[in-house]
Order: structure tokens, then C-alpha cells, then sequence
């Protein structure tokens, strides 16, 4: 009991659980825009990956952090455009395209990394983001560190959060996003390009997934690893069935899950002499079976997700 | 000009062979980017690459034995897929089964020795199966996507491979590595060759891809499977027991992968280690689109697989090029034949001059 009291009693375990959210707040996000559009994206974990590399290697070569940021989110739109002719233009399967997008993105970003950098034994470091303390605030107790510490890629996920859901729910292009993955004849039958608004749904989106890949290497660590994304993907695309497509709800289940693996981070340290490490490292991974299993019977899917639309077509 | 796109009933043999090879093609093409990229000349990476996979009879023996794996991780996601039935899970199967292998092989229960590789197998095969019929059983039960959670198991599946490696199975002779305790030498498989790493676990591989064909094409499971996959809905009103067809595709699908790990142990490494497989279950993936989910052409596009992953081993070690360039050769051939199957399902027309109305 006393250990669960340090744990959730110190200002540090909030600040990481926020930490750890902050990509798979990205990451959710652009899953969400994908599906909401109707085209399961499952080109994140590469597009992840791809993101890493990236903003690192734009960083590395001299482009400022923030320009880091851009060359990240431009090389996911890149990948994102590609699904979107396969799996939107010529129709092809959603799920395969996805798979390979995250086999392309994983390898090309290896393959450059090893090219550019290929004997280095350690990885190279940049200077990070550094967090950014706001006078006053930044000594409240408990939300102070867990908000007012962090770096400004938190700051600006946590801003799309806001943007996401007013485009979503207050415009008219978020009414048609939504009823282009529900009712695409509909937005038809409105006079708008279906293909071109599931375009650029799938290019915004990937440009996100790879904003949450680019926090990993230009915030949360100063280094580019292989394999350091780890499956972040494959649980922003549990996790936005957890959240039921809603923004919201997307920042919830994040958190929820940030605060999750810190605690087992934590938990680890305290009774890992008793309980096997690799028992901690799964649990993230099962948390999100279990979600996706629980939340599963009353998922409302977009109705018209992975099922392709050709202009001027019946059904 | 035009151009109307027509629905094709049923694309020839030649025109999927010929979109096959073009999709590998292409993707040998692209990848001369990337390579210039590197500062390499493309013909002759190509032509290492060849050498390095056929060059000579070790060299061949090594795709083969690369291609071993691969031919058993492709049929399992080619049978699954016929059945649109998504396995991703693959890697985390073969880890299972290769896992079962050692728990039954390597002594810990006593067994007549004869006994040792059918069981084995067996074991293999079941706790592959066992390892996909779980998530099936999940989206049946209570509709949860099997893609997700097939890939959510690959991570689970490997860090419980290394608890038990650095716990319980691990090996006490082996100097402080992660590695289970061996298998009995006959639990092993024999080498088809002497001083050649190609095993029985190739045979193994065949005569599966042999059986899977047979059964696509003669049994009435092979019909069911054929049902299930083209129209889910149909096949329920036509009273095919739509949930039992795919559970019996989960078991096939999860126990081959299975067996291709129980090949990697048995046949290869002789015990078991987080890095068993440098990912054959994701490749296994490519392999079956490549082999148009066909069970003789996944020998072929497996063989194909593997001698990329061994040539660019040997064209990396002569040029420094880097052997990724293997997966990126793979990666472009799943989206060039995926973009390939576009021409399979429609024929491309051009008309002088554009249709007044699409009738019907």
C-alpha cells in the first residue's frame, strides 16, 4: 500500500505519465483523422519510425528543432500520400497497404540511418527540447510538473487536441470528413470529391502519426535507436477504438495509458526483484488487447471504414 | 481520351504469374535509388546480390535454408488471408511453436527418442495454432479486430520467450546468454546435406505447401475456406459453418508458423533465443502476396525472399551498402504486387472519346 502512495504521490510519476502520453496523443490523433475518412491507416508503425529518423537526422545535420519537426511531419505526409493513392485512388486493401507502408517506412528509415551514419558504435545525441517553465505555475503541487514541465511538443499536442475536435465537430469540412467515412455517397451527392477529402485526411494524419515518432527522438530522448518505437503504433490503433473515434476520448485513453506505464515503470523498480522485468515490459501491450477486446461489441466503426469509393459510383 | 475500368471475372494463370514477376522486377528497379543513393552502382549490387544467393552450393544451401522459414510463415499467412482471416501474428506463432519445441524436446519429459521429432512437431504446430485460434476466437466472440491484436501478441509473445530464456529454460552452460537449454540431438533435424546448414525442416516445408494445395483445391474444407473468404454473408446462407471453416484456418495458419519455428530450432540454431527470427513473420506476409496467395507459388516467392535477405548480406559485406536494403527490396515488392492486383481485378479500357453515360 505505502509503495502505491509513493507512486501516485509523487509529482514526478504525473509529469512521466503526461511524458509517455505525448506520442501516442500524436499518434492517436492521426489514426483518428485516417478512420474518421473511412481508411484504416496501418502504415503508423512505420510512419512512427519514419518520423524518428526524420526529425533526428534534420536535427543532426544542423535544421533547428523545430525545422526537425516540419521535416518529420512532411516525411509522414509523404508515406501517408502513398497509402492514400493505393488504398484510395486505386482502392487496394487498406490492410496490406498498411503493412506495407510500415515495412517501407521501418526499412527506408534504417536503411538512410545506416547509410549516412555507418560506423558510428554510439548513436549520436542532439540537444532536445527542453521543458518549458512557466513562473508560478510550474510550483503547483502535482500539476505543476505533471503540465507545467513539459516540452513544447506536449504543449502543441495537446493544442491539436483542441483544433482536432473544434475541425471536427464546428466546421463544415469536419461534417464532411465525418460523413465521407460513414456515408460517402452522401458527401457525393453534395458535390464534394470524396477521393479528395479521403486524401487529404489520410496525408494530415500521417503528418501527426509522424509528429509522435519526432517526440521521441527531439524530446523524450536526444538519440535515434533502432527499433525504439516498439509497437507505439500498433497501440494508437487500439487505442482510437478505445476512444471511439473522439478526440476527447483520445486524449483520455493516452493519458490512461501514459499513466498506466509509468506506474508499471515505477512498480518495477519496487518489486522488481520479486516479479520478472519482461513481466512489466508486456503489460502495456495486453492493457491494449484488453481495451480493444472490452470496448469491442459496442465499437460504432465508421461505417464506411475499409471500403475503397469510386467517383460516380452506386451501391 | 478516356480511360473505364472494367471488372475482370477471373484473370489468367499467366497474367498472375506475369504480375508476380513484374512486381518483383519493380521492385529490384526502385531499389536502384536507394542504392545511388549510397554512393553504389546498381548492376553490380544486383549482381552480387545474385552471386551471393546462388553463386555457389553454400551459397544456395543458405537461401534454401533461409527460404525454409519463409515458405511455412507465407503459407500460414496465405491460407489465413484466403479466408480473409488477417494473421499479422506470425512472428509471435513461430516464437510459440519454437518455444513448445524446446519445452517438449529437450529432455524435460522422458520419451522414447524415436518419439522426440513428431512430437516435436506437434507440439509446434498446436501451440502455434493455439496462439492464432485465441484472437479468432476474440472476433468471434466479441468482434475484436484480429489485425490489432495479432500484432500486439507479436510483442507479448517475444518478451515471454525472453522471461523464459533468462528464467526458467535458460541454458546454465551457456556463459550468461539468453538462450534456452539445447534440444536433444534427436529431437534435432538432420542436415539434408553434409556440411551444408539446409535441413529436413525444407522437406517439412514443401510437403506443406504440397498438402495446402491439395487442400485448396480438392477438399471440402478447401471449398469452405474459398466461401468464407469471397463472401462471408453468402457462405452463411449457404450453410457453411462459417465460425468452425475459420477456426480451423486459425489452427492451420498459427501451427505453420509454428512449425517454422520448430524448423529454426531443430533444424538450425538447436535451441532458443530472442533473436530466432530476424522477422519471418512479417516477410512471410510479403511471400504470400507475392505468391498471389497461391501454396505452390509461395515456394517460389519464398526462395525469391530469401535469396534477397543472403545476397544482400554478402552484396553489404563487399560493397558496405547496407543490408537493409534486403527489406527494402521486400517491402516495395508487397506494395508493387499489391498495386499489381489492381490489374487482376480490372481491366484497363481506353476509349477515343469519353462515355456520355454510364449505363449499366
Amino acid at each position: 500500500m505505502d509503495v502505491l502512495i509513493d507512486i501516485f504521490g509523487s509529482a514526478n510519476f504525473w509529469a512521466a505519465a503526461v511524458r509517455i502520453a505525448t506520442p501516442l496523443i500524436f499518434g492517436v490523433l492521426g489514426a483518428l483523422i485516417c478512420e474518421r475518412a473511412g481508411v484504416l491507416n496501418l502504415g503508423i508503425e512505420g510512419i512512427f519510425v519514419a518520423g524518428t529518423m526524420a526529425g533526428w537526422i534534420a536535427v543532426y545535420l544542423g535544421a533547428g528543432l523545430w525545422g526537425g519537426v516540419l521535416i518529420a511531419a512532411l516525411a509522414g505526409a509523404v508515406f501517408g500520400l502513398l497509402h492514400a493513392v493505393l488504398t484510395v485512388i486505386l482502392g487496394l486493401s487498406q490492410h496490406v497497404s498498411g503493412i506495407g507502408i510500415t515495412l517501407l517506412a521501418t526499412n527506408l528509415s534504417y536503411f538512410t540511418y545506416r547509410t549516412a551514419l555507418p560506423s558510428v558504435t554510439s548513436p549520436p545525441r542532439i540537444t532536445p527540447f527542453q521543458p518549458i517553465s512557466i513562473p508560478g505555475l510550474s510550483d503547483l503541487p502535482f500539476i505543476g510538473p505533471a503540465l507545467f514541465a513539459q516540452t513544447p511538443m506536449t504543449w502543441l499536442a495537446l493544442i491539436l487536441v483542441a483544433v482536432l475536435a473544434f475541425v471536427l465537430y464546428r466546421t463544415p469540412l469536419g461534417l464532411a470528413i465525418r460523413a465521407v467515412g460513414d456515408n460517402p455517397a452522401s458527401v457525393e451527392a453534395q458535390g464534394l470529391s470524396v477521393q479528395g477529402l479521403r486524401i487529404g485526411a489520410v496525408v494530415a494524419g500521417s503528418a501527426l502519426m509522424a509528429l509522435g515518432g519526432a517526440f521521441l527522438t527531439l524530446s523524450a530522448f536526444d538519440a535515434f535507436f533502432f527499433g525504439m518505437v516498439n509497437g507505439r503504433g500498433w497501440i494508437c490503433i487500439a487505442l482510437v477504438v478505445f476512444a471511439s473515434w473522439q478526440p476527447g476520448k483520445a486524449l483520455l485513453g493516452a493519458l490512461l495509458f501514459g499513466a498506466f506505464d509509468a506506474f508499471q515503470i515505477r512498480l518495477q523498480a519496487e518489486i522488481g526483484q520479486i516479479v520478472p522485468g519482461q513481466v512489466f515490459l508486456m503489460l502495456p501491450y495486453l492493457l491494449s488487447i484488453l481495451a480493444l477486446v472490452v470496448v469491442a461489441r459496442r465499437a460504432d466503426y465508421p461505417r464506411a471504414l475499409l471500403q475503397p469509393w469510386f467517383k460516380g459510383q452506386r451501391h | 481520351m478516356s480511360f473505364r475500368l472494367e471488372p475482370r471475372a477471373n484473370p489468367s494463370l499467366a497474367l498472375k504469374l506475369a504480375v508476380s514477376l513484374a512486381a518483383a522486377l519493380a521492385a529490384l528497379l526502385l531499389v536502384a535509388i536507394p542504392v545511388l543513393f549510397a554512393g553504389g552502382n546498381p548492376f553490380s549490387a544486383y549482381g552480387l546480390i545474385i552471386q551471393g544467393a546462388f553463386g555457389s552450393m553454400f551459397a544456395f544451401s543458405e537461401t534454401l535454408n533461409r527460404a525454409t522459414p519463409l515458405i511455412l510463415t507465407g503459407l500460414a499467412a496465405a491460407v489465413a488471408f484466403r479466408a480473409r482471416l488477417w494473421n499479422i501474428g506470425a512472428e509471435g506463432q513461430l516464437y510459440i511453436g519454437a518455444l513448445a519445441a524446446v519445452l517438449v524436446g529437450s529432455g524435460l519429459f522422458a520419451m522414447p527418442p524415436a518419439l522426440l521429432i513428431p512430437t516435436v512437431m506437434i507440439a509446434g504446430f498446436l501451440a502455434g495454432g493455439l496462439m492464432m485460434v485465441i484472437p479468432t476466437m476474440l472476433k468471434q466472440r466479441f468482434g475484436a479486430d484480429e489485425v490489432v491484436i495479432t500484432l500486439l501478441l507479436n510483442f507479448v509473445v517475444i518478451l515471454f520467450v525472453q522471461m523464459l530464456i533468462e528464467g526458467p529454460l535458460k541454458d546454465p552452460l551457456s556463459m550468461g546468454w539468453p538462450q534456452s537449454v539445447p534440444l536433444l540431438a534427436e529431437a534435432k533435424f538432420d542436415k539434408l546435406v553434409p556440411r551444408l546448414r539446409m535441413h529436413w525442416g525444407l522437406i517439412v516445408g514443401l510437403a506443406a505447401a504440397l498438402l495446402l494445395w491439395l487442400m485448396v483445391r480438392k477438399t471440402v474444407l478447401g471449398f469452405e475456406i474459398k466461401a468464407v473468404g469471397e463472401n462471408r454473408a453468402a457462405a452463411r446462407f449457404a450453410g457453411i459453418p462459417v465460425n468452425a471453416t475459420m477456426l480451423k484456418v486459425a489452427l492451420i495458419s498459427g501451427g505453420l508458423a509454428g512449425l517454422a519455428g520448430v524448423g529454426e530450432v531443430a533444424g538450425v540454431k538447436g535451441y532458443l533465443s530472442a533473436d530466432l527470427s530476424p522477422g519471418f513473420g512479417y516477410s512471410g506476409i510479403v511471400v504470400a502476396m507475392l505468391a498471389g496467395l497461391s501454396p505452390i507459388g509461395t515456394v517460389f516467392a519464398a526462395l525469391f525472399v530469401a535469396a534477397m535477405f543472403v545476397g544482400a548480406d554478402s552484396m553489404s559485406r563487399a560493397t558496405g551498402i547496407s543490408n537493409y536494403l534486403a527489406d527494402l527490396v521486400v517491402a516495395l515488392s508487397l506494395l508493387c504486387v499489391l498495386v499489381g492486383g489492381f490489374f487482376l481485378r480490372f481491366r484497363v479500357r481506353y476509349e477515343r472519346r469519353p462515355a456520355l453515360a454510364e449505363g449499366r
